[in-house]
């Protein structure tokens, strides 16, 4: 049976969110069904395909591996949170352009990780970029495009 | 002269203004937003949530099935079972993109009735307020089993003695066994052909079962409404054929079935067919209430439809001139739990590439105690072109020529007949193995090693006929000079691009004049679904007619406002202009301003059939770093070249052949399910089950090929599917090249690796 939900305060992409979660749901689960945040993907559920990888305190996760009442203080950005009111971020725009999506249930969490990495290492190099996506699962591009969206994003940034 | 290295080239035939472009695509700002609705996505009011009890054993007849538990828990709504389906009638059958199969097997496979026939096959399904209720409440019904021996390979499967799946699966030649279907393609006299050879090279090769590996799990919410008509929304590859096969599984006419084809996060061919729709319209009809059923990660791989593992014999022969001049295989493909592999398709296209005199293929569809096969890009080629490539790259050493002027000595050409029956039209195998064999990677010297390994490289190449098949689309349009165009084909990989760029063309507007829209089954025409890599040849064709409909009736529009005969009117790049009068003419813009009080909105619509499907050549080059110490292989190097016809969107056709690359990649060195002797899965989790990642790979290098299919407006062939069938067996000769022994089994994962170079002589 459903034990006792627990009051969780967040902050959520830039917002103050409160919610109420049972103790056994993923941070996933909260921000897909509670928060009604859908654009966090689940592909694996065991922290293997990074479809639902978020940004929580600077550190990319993924939400699925973690439960909705460690958030308890946190500050969240999610997929969501990556555009602002003045249009997309470059990262969005550079994988419009360069065609880094096929299906785009990965794209989310691609998009996650990528904007972390270009906001530690503004310039890196392919192997840098690899690594770092290399938690995030796709099956459609063979990552070729997102590497390469991933590296005009960051001339675009840098310009 | 120095020319700079472009590692994405189209070799374009003929220039267009829309065609041939990239534009950014059509549904590209909801998808890197989150916005964009996938399946588990939707969230009607009311909602309740299933779960499915699968079985734990390969092969058990139910003996009986006690839910009483699981109904009583608090928060559960409704539990269904195989005694909740209908029977089908007999010869109803359903066609999820391997050829039509009886609707009894289908219903079966969706919710077993009397045996369970694999791990993972489903048994029962709970629904309830929330998911983990649902959980909870599965784990609470009692089945009690008797636990039958498994068979889990074709050849096992075949032998006298092997456990029977299906008491009722009989054929002339072989009674009732599991065996399904056998079938032969001759042409030419084939021991007269390896009479003539110099070299004869014949070996064996088995291939394991792997799965598409969509990242996005199979999803469905159903709702049985209170007037009896059926809603159901999923993502899914083929909505129109989901309406049909739900209409005959529950014995209604297909006018009571809605499909809504939600965003779709891969396919591969392996979300066609009926899997958990079935129990979740059932626990709907109990509740009246919609019901979502999401599958978890393991489910995907034990409960839905991956492609076949195969043992394929091959028998070739060739002159010392390097003439092909006999070519034999047998292919034995498990068809999983129920009959219909893709061997029919493995049979067609095994020799197709080549123009051989004398060639004997024999194909077996064969049951065994898995997950029933689905559709996988090309189904059944590159199981068969694993083992026949191999073989051509021995017979091209054997004889000494270079493994690509072999290819294209022996290369079909148009007018060359397959062993199945049908003349290639206009093709372009030889201009594909041209453009590789002239390309910077196959001009240049091996790639060095990073590791300190040994280092090879390996070509390969195929074919695939790509399908036709129905399509429909309308397109209105609106006053500021923008149309909308209503299709029905699920875009998995930027169709919505392609197909919308086809009607731009027609129009002389832009890309992004074009507003597509995938509309639910009320509201377009039948629409075959999305495989067989032809909606952007089908589909686009349909829009290409509408648009053309559209096209006609703004110059009958135009001739009226001028007073003027619609034969003295044309329309080009946008514009309509008298013929005889250069004071008449005016944009398309300022006309689609004036439609609604010069006569009315106008509409035009496209429907098609075509039979001028084109068929379609790859060809690949990698380099490869095998590690003697561990057998791992490393890509160094990889390059694809494919004939697209014309590629609309040529952006997207490179992710086509890029992620049919690293397809074949994972399948050739990594990707299997693997088997417990008691036929259970020990690796059903992306951890396990390993498909390559980022750092696992460099840059896919692509050339587009176009040689223009006469049988579209545009040229277009088929461009999703032929990439797969080459990479495995390019990989398999580039060890070969690396270490010098033949690889006869896949994956090629260390241990295998390692193996033969152990066991070499």
């Amino acid at each position: 049976m459903p034990a006792t939900k627990v009051h969780v305060t967040t902050t959520i992409n830039g917002e103050p969110v409160e919610f109420l979660a049972e103790p056994r749901q993923s941070l996933l689960e909260v921000l897909r069904d509670v928060v009604q945040l859908t654009g966090s993907k689940e592909g694996c559920n065991d922290g293997n395909c990074g479809a639902c990888t978020v940004n929580m305190d600077g550190r990319i996760v993924d939400s699925c591996l973690v439960l909705g009442v460690e958030a308890e203080g946190a500050d969240i950005q999610t997929v969501e949170g990556i555009a602002s009111a003045d249009g997309l971020h470059p990262i969005q725009q550079a994988f419009l352009e360069n065609a880094a999506l096929q299906c785009g249930i990965c794209t989310p969490g691609f998009l996650v990780s990528s904007k972390a990495l270009l906001e530690k290492e503004p310039n890196p190099s392919e192997e840098r970029i690899r690594m770092w996506l290399a938690g995030n699962l796709c099956r459609c591009t063979g990552y070729d495009k997102i590497v390469k969206a991933v590296m005009a994003a960051a001339k675009e940034m840098a310009s | 002269m120095t020319t700079t290295y472009e590692p994405n080239k189209v070799l374009s035939n003929e220039e267009f203004k829309v065609v041939g472009t990239r534009p950014i695509r059509p549904d590209g700002a909801d998808k890197v937003t989150g916005r964009a609705q996938y399946g588990a996505d939707y969230n009607p009011a009311d909602l309740l949530y299933a779960k499915v009890l699968r079985s734990p054993h390969a092969h058990a007849r139910i003996k009986s099935i006690n839910v009483s538990k699981a109904e009583s828990l608090k928060g559960v709504l409704a539990v269904v079972t195989g005694a909740d389906t209908i029977a089908p009638k007999k010869g109803e059958s359903a066609d999820f993109g391997l050829g039509p199969q009886p609707m009894k097997y289908l219903r079966d496979n969706a919710i077993a009735t009397d045996k369970v026939l694999y791990q993972g096959h489903a048994v029962a399904a709970v629904a309830a307020q929330d998911v983990h209720t649902a959980e909870e409440a599965v784990n609470l019904i009692e089945v009690e089993y008797e636990v039958l021996e498994p068979v889990l390979t074709a050849p096992e499967a075949m032998a006298k003695t092997a456990p029977i799946l299906h008491p009722d699966l009989t054929t002339d030649e072989f009674g009732n066994s599991n065996v399904a279907d056998h079938f032969q393609h001759k042409m030419g006299d084939i021991d007269k052909g390896f009479a003539e050879a110099d070299v004869i090279v014949e070996r064996e090769f088995d291939t394991a079962t792997v799965h598409q590996g969509y990242i996005e799990p199979c999803n469905v919410t159903a709702l049985w409404n209170d007037d009896d008509r059926i809603h159901v929304w999923l993502s899914t590859q083929g909505p129109f054929q989901y309406r049909d096969a739900l209409a005959l599984a529950l014995d209604i006419p297909q006018s009571r079935v809605k499909v809504t084809p939600m965003e779709i996060g891969g396919g591969f061919g392996g979300k066609f067919p009926l899997y958990h729709e079935l129990a979740a319209v059932l626990l709907s009809r109990k509740t009246r209430r919609p019901v979502k059923i999401v599958m978890t990660r393991a489910e995907v791989f034990g409960g839905t439809g991956p492609t076949s593992g195969s043992n394929v014999k091959v028998k070739m022969g060739a002159t010392k001139d390097g003439r092909i001049v006999a070519a034999k295989t047998e292919l034995r493909f498990e068809a999983g739990a129920y009959p219909g592999s893709p061997v029919g398709a493995a049979g067609m296209t095994s020799f197709a590439a080549y123009d051989i005199p004398n060639v004997i293929v024999d194909g077996y569809d064969v049951v065994v105690n898995k997950p029933k096969a689905g559709a996988y890009r090309a189904p059944g080629a590159p199981n068969a072109a694993f083992g026949i490539e191999q073989v051509i790259d021995e017979l091209s050493k054997e004889i000494g020529v270079d493994p690509v002027e072999f290819r294209l000595q022996n290369c079909a050409k148009e007018g060359t007949r397959r062993a199945d029956g049908p003349i290639h039209p206009k093709v372009g195998g030889i201009e594909t193995l041209e453009a590789l064999r002239d390309h910077d990677h196959y001009q240049s010297p091996l790639t060095p090693a990073k590791n300190g390994g040994k280092v090879g490289r390996g070509v390969a190449f195929g074919f695939w006929f790509n399908a036709g098949l129905q399509s429909t689309a309308t397109i209105s349009v609106n006053g500021d000079g923008t149309v909308n165009l209503v299709e029905g084909s699920p875009d998995i990989g930027g169709s919505r691009a392609s197909i919308s760029m086809q009607a731009a063309e027609v129009l002389g507007i832009s890309a992004d004049e074009v507003k597509p829209k995938v509309a639910d089954t009320d509201s377009i025409g039948f629409s075959f679904g999305t495989g067989g890599s032809r909606t952007t040849f089908a589909t686009g064709w349909a829009a290409y007619e509408a648009a053309n409909d559209v096209k006609s009736q703004l110059i009958e529009r135009a001739a009226t406002i001028w007073g003027v005969d619609p034969n003295s009117v044309e329309m080009e790049e946008g514009v309509l202009r008298s013929k005889t009068d250069t004071e008449l003419s005016m944009t398309f813009k300022e006309l689609s301003a004036q439609l609604n009080d010069t006569g009315g909105p106008i509409i035009g619509r496209g429907s098609v059939n075509p039979a001028g499907v084109g068929g379609a050549f790859a060809a690949n080059i990698v380099d490869t770093e095998i590690d003697p110490e561990t057998g791992k292989v490393d890509i160094l190097r990889f390059t694809m070249v494919q004939d697209a016809g014309k590629a609309i969107h040529p952006s997207y056709v490179e992710g086509q052949m890029q992620g049919a690359s690293v397809q074949g990649i994972g399948w050739a060195l990594n990707e299997e399910y693997y088997y417990s002797e008691k036929g259970t899965i020990d690796n059903s989790s992306f951890l396990d089950y390993r498909m390559p990642t980022s750092l696992d790979l460099p840059m896919i290098d692509t050339v587009i090929v176009e040689v223009a299919n006469p049988g579209h407006p545009y040229g277009v062939r088929g461009v999703g599917e032929v990439s797969l069938i080459t990479p495995q067996a390019g990989i398999a000769n580039a060890i070969t090249d690396a270490v010098g022994v033949r690889l006869e089994s896949m994956p090629m994962k260390p241990s295998v690796v390692l193996d033969a170079i152990n066991n070499q002589g």
